[in-house]
């Protein structure tokens, strides 16, 4: 565990802790949708400062998680045409497919390339007339932006060689569809300030409002993180159900309305499947009619059958906050980092692969002392 | 690959019209070419929130530098070297 002197305020972090301790009379189950805000929450040890009665369950919030089988074997297929570049974030190329994951497919001779930003894949295309790019635009209402610019751009630059293989998720649904959930065991929801940077908080109050529950913005560095779960236990020991900002500083109640715009301009709401979650109507972002010109999908006529997910991964239950990792009878053992078996144990920001890294050193101070 | 990144605008590079404007933003030292469109009022030596190549945010310096220094300790900024 850290020590509180490195955190960016150690007196709020004592104040926080300490108040949560004195607030707390009941079970409270809360989850923190974002995959940035479990990699904190766990690398730093709050986990562990928390009163016994607070259980912290982690969310679909790492696109890398929630992209499914199926997408994947879509971007595998477009990276094995014939003169075709694909693009990708880095995190993407380790999750596995149903027969192989990208980086088997570049090892196999695939031309695939890692980028920082969807808009060097379109300067990529202009320096490659003789190929088609396509860059795999996953992510958040975050990246979304970035993807509709890059085909904003594209289309403005006449440049035609490129197109994006949209997997887009939304928040706002997948948390309905956790909380509509029968086995549903969450009181309480943090919400991922940078998603928010962009939307602004309106989607939230109808959730609120639907299921009574406490949904608090809230940023991924510890002083918020803590600051967050005592905003949503306040309310909850109240009997309270409101929309709060923790992350003022990054997050308007409206969001920024040019990345909005932005969005719509490129994207429709579309039917996304999740994987380990399935099929979430209106829940993802799809490349609309008026520029389908640069939907890979379109382009390349693609069609796949839809492919299964691997039983024995329970990723599903753990972001739906029904199971914690380690009750993964694979966690750790068929299941590492270096071969996974399902997603959250690719990225740093997936549940699974947090507990691995961070737990796992942890015990093992323990025992040490 | 879902956090923003704070980094400060050192030159703006491009600027097509009034909304597409192009940057050289600096992260810590790693320099990145940055589309400005989202953050009209951003200027030269703002601090700016950045993810994947597109300014989402102006932030405050101090604010900056504290996320930035965070963000670096967790190992988030490696995606900048891509
Ligand atoms: S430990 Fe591996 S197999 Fe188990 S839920 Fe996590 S990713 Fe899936």
């Amino acid at each position: 565990m850290k020590f509180l002197s490195e955190y960016r305020d150690p007196e709020l972090v004592k104040e926080y802790v300490e108040e949560l301790h004195r607030i707390t009379t009941k079970p409270w189950t809360l989850m923190e949708i974002c995959g940035g805000q479990t990699h904190s929450l766990v690398k730093n040890g709050i986990l562990d400062m928390l009163p016994e009665k607070i259980t912290m369950v982690h969310g679909p919030g790492c696109p890398v998680c929630v992209t499914s089988v199926s997408v994947i074997d879509e971007a595998v297929f477009l990276a094995e045409q014939p003169n075709t570049i694909l693009c990708s974030f880095g995190d993407m190329l380790r999750v596995p497919g149903s027969k192989k994951s990208l980086l088997e497919a570049k090892a196999e001779g695939a031309d695939i390339r890692i980028l920082y930003s969807p808009l060097e894949a379109v300067e990529l295309a202009k320096q490659n007339p003789d190929k088609h790019v396509v860059f795999f635009a996953v992510g958040f209402e975050t990246t979304a932006p970035a993807n509709a610019l890059s085909v904003i751009h594209a289309a403005q630059q006449k440049v035609t060689n490129y197109s994006i293989l949209a997997s887009h998720v939304l928040v706002p649904p997948a948390m309905e569809a956790i909380l509509s959930d029968d086995a549903n065991l969450i009181d309480g929801f943090l919400a991922a300030g940078h998603v928010c940077t962009i939307m602004g908080m309106e989607e939230y109050y109808p959730v609120a409002e639907k299921y009574k529950i406490p949904i608090i913005v809230t940023g991924f560095e510890p002083v918020d993180l803590l600051q967050g779960i005592l905003m949503a236990v306040k309310q909850l020991e109240n009997n309270e159900y409101k929309v709060e900002n923790q992350y003022v500083r990054s997050v308007l109640r409206e969001g920024n309305r040019m990345a909005q715009d932005t969005i719509h301009k490129v994207f429709e709401v579309s039917d996304r499947v999740w994987r380990g979650i399935g099929a979430i109507p209106q829940s993802g972002y799809e490349v609309n009619d008026a520029y389908k010109q640069y939907n890979a999908r379109f382009r390349f006529a693609i069609d796949i059958p839809f492919a299964e997910e691997n039983k024995e991964c329970i990723s599903g239950d753990i972001m739906k906050g029904l199971k914690k990792p380690r009750q993964c009878p694979n966690f750790g053992i068929k299941c590492k980092p270096e071969h996974p078996l399902g997603a959250p144990m690719v990225s740093s920001e997936g549940a699974c692969a947090a507990y691995y890294h961070y737990s796992f050193n942890a015990m093992e101070e323990n025992i040490a002392v | 690959m879902c956090l923003a990144i704070p980094g400060k605008i050192l030159v703006i590079t491009e600027q097509l019209d009034d909304t597409f404007r192009k940057g050289k933003v600096s992260f810590g030292g790693i320099t990145k070419e940055i589309n400005l469109f989202m953050v009209p009022e951003a200027k030269v030596g703002d601090y700016v929130l950045v993810h994947v190549g597109v300014a989402i945010n102006v932030v405050d310096e101090e604010e900056a530098k504290q996320t930035f220094n965070y963000l670096k300790q967790m190992g988030e900024v490696e995606e900048l070297n891509e």
